[in-house]
């Protein structure tokens, strides 16, 4: 997912810093405690190199397999100031992930293994992807509300301790916001238009919430080993904060439009200031994830294809003599 | 400038042919996102795809102007028969060997196109083929770069560009339709002609091909694929019409 740091719930917690050099790991975790950055070559506990090879490397996933979704509707998008819109904002998701993947290859994993963990399905991305966008609706709901969860998400991560992937994410950040007023202007167009134009955003709102709701993923009740990573600031905030800060900044826009939400339950309790709603379905989460969403199979068949197909000219690229070295930012 | 009609008629003619070319090229190059062999392809198509389709959009700019529908009814709502494009634009992506020798024929003719035309008559257009042979200049260096990598690289990579341009050469060809209304074009120094453009295309191409180590079809074989400019298309743009305009259709008239 645009994701949040995770451990195996079943693994221990001291086992995440097992076998450290107690001196090196005390002065890492003071650089972070001081606010500075780790940056490639510093020296780092093999847990934090494996969270974050795993965030980063499904955040990059999310990106590419995100733009497939939006990417079949600019064919179809109406009118060119969508088409060139569409087509730039897909184009900006796709350099995300070429970003994200050189980030991610400072840490020691090459681009070409990460796609290959992507489309054998070991490694994940993130799980609304795993729906599809059926109409125009769709596409704008997503370009408002998804990048919206994922602003709130990425903004939280720049502010983390590993210097490639910051630094990423405040580019990231600044192209998304351009997403988001896009996504909004989209949405605004059909909330405010005719009928027929009302109906589908509203449709794809009702259809798209469970998956929004889902985004930020399980409520913090059943997430484990936040305080390490959160010390080591591989994960800043916890998911039911983000999907707070989410409802905050967005329900009231949504109303504002006209349009409804479909959780009864759904208000804001004057008295605590939270944000009180249905928890989405989790189980449906946990079986998307697991690979059995409306498009899991179809997604990693078009990725499959596409690497399949162009694998000829990544040969033609390689030079016999080129070796591979890890990129420095 | 006052035309008379069949000036006027010879004017829309040019400009729906340029700019269909660029729209429905545009379109096809930008299926590329999300799918490209490396992900900077995926990137660089759709830059290319963007920058096409707002050429087009300026160029339907033009002919608004000059009486004709507004842009998105011009480009969402006609069918195939009233397009103007050459078939070469049309085909689907296909593999990316095709796409990328479909760029290289398409780019340099296109470039040379904007050259000759910023000395052209016709204001509003010389003045775009001003700032756009700028943009077109990098769509010409992306499609020489990775011909001359690929002819060069290896068996496969070669064998592949080779068959494609023996493939595609005829329809490369298609681009230069001679129009019917040639000597008005000319005569009101709008523009000099097909024919010039093929001769400077020829020229232009060769070297790139050379470094490539890859050729040309033999002469003899020259059969160019003629029928795009007046209306007769491949069965493949029609249903691209049909997707391309399939929301907005649903009501021409909101506003999206």
């Amino acid at each position: 997912m645009y994701e949040n740091a995770y451990v195996d719930p079943k693994q221990k917690v001291s086992s995440l810093t097992e076998g450290e050099d107690p001196v090196k790991l005390a002065e890492f975790e003071e650089r972070i405690q001081r606010g500075e950055k780790i940056e490639p070559k510093d020296w780092m506990p093999k847990a934090y190199r494996k969270q974050l090879i795993r965030m980063i490397e499904q955040h990059a996933h999310s990106e590419i397999i995100g733009a497939l979704p939006e990417g079949t509707w600019i064919t179809r998008a109406p009118g060119f100031r969508r088409k060139l819109a569409l087509m730039a904002k897909v184009q900006d998701e796709v350099g995300h992930g070429q970003l994200l993947y050189s980030a991610a290859e400072t840490l020691g994993k090459t681009r070409e293994d990460m796609i290959n963990d992507l489309i054998s399905g070991k490694s994940k991305y993130s799980n609304v992807f795993n729906y599809p966008a059926m109409t125009w609706g769709d596409t704008a709901i997503i370009a408002w509300l998804i990048d919206a969860g994922a602003i709130i998400n990425q903004v939280t991560n720049s502010k983390g301790s590993y210097g490639p992937y910051c630094r990423a994410l405040e580019r990231i950040c600044s192209e998304e916001s351009f997403h988001l007023k896009y996504g909004h202007d989209n949405v605004v167009f059909l909330a405010t238009g005719t009928p027929a134009q009302r109906e589908l955003v509203q449709d794809a709102l009702n259809r798209w919430w469970t998956p929004i709701m889902h985004f930020h993923g399980p409520p913090d009740k059943v997430s484990q080993h936040t305080e390490i990573l959160m010390k080591w600031k591989v994960k800043l905030a916890t998911n039911d904060e983000m999907r707070r800060k989410f409802l905050d900044e967005y329900v009231p826009k949504i109303w504002d439009l006209g349009l409804s939400i479909p959780d009864p339950n759904l208000k804001k309790n004057e008295q605590t200031g939270q944000w009180e709603y249905t928890e989405p379905d989790w189980d449906e989460f946990k079986r998307v994830i697991n690979g059995d969403g409306p498009c899991n199979k179809e997604r990693l068949q078009v990725r499959r294809w596409a690497e399949e197909r162009g694998a000829w000219v990544r040969r033609a690229l390689q030079k016999a003599e080129q070796k591979y070295t890890v990129p420095l930012a | 400038m006052k035309y008379t009609k069949t000036q006027l008629e010879a004017v829309k003619e040019f400009l729906y042919k340029i700019a269909d070319d660029q729209l429905i090229l545009g379109h096809r190059d930008s299926e590329w996102t999300g799918l490209g062999p490396v992900l900077e392809e995926d990137i660089a198509f759709s830059s290319i795809a963007q920058d096409k389709i707002g050429q087009s959009l300026h160029i339907y700019e033009i002919l608004h102007a000059l009486g004709e529908k507004d842009p998105d009814t011009i480009a969402f709502t006609r069918n195939a028969n009233e397009f103007k494009c050459c078939h070469l634009v049309e085909y689907p992506i296909g593999e990316y060997d095709f796409s990328l020798i479909r760029n290289f024929f398409f780019c340099h003719a296109e470039h040379i196109r904007f050259n000759m035309l910023a000395e052209s008559s016709l204001d509003p257009l010389a003045k775009l083929a001003k700032k756009y042979r700028g943009e077109i200049k990098y769509h010409v260096m992306h499609a020489d770069t990775w011909v001359k990598q690929l002819g060069r690289a290896n068996e496969e990579s070669h064998k592949r560009m080779q068959d494609t341009i023996d493939n595609s050469f005829n329809l490369a060809l298609g681009i230069f339709e001679e129009s019917p209304f040639t000597s008005e074009l000319n005569s009101m120094n709008i523009f000099e002609g097909e024919k010039t453009l093929q001769n400077k295309w020829i020229e232009a191409i060769l070297p790139v091909l050379e470094k490539a180590k890859l050729v040309l079809p033999d002469p003899a074989d020259w059969k160019p694929a003629y029928g795009g400019r007046t209306g007769t298309h491949t069965e493949y743009l029609q249903p691209m019409l049909e997707e391309m305009g399939e929301v907005f259709r649903l009501d021409p008239k909101a506003e999206w």
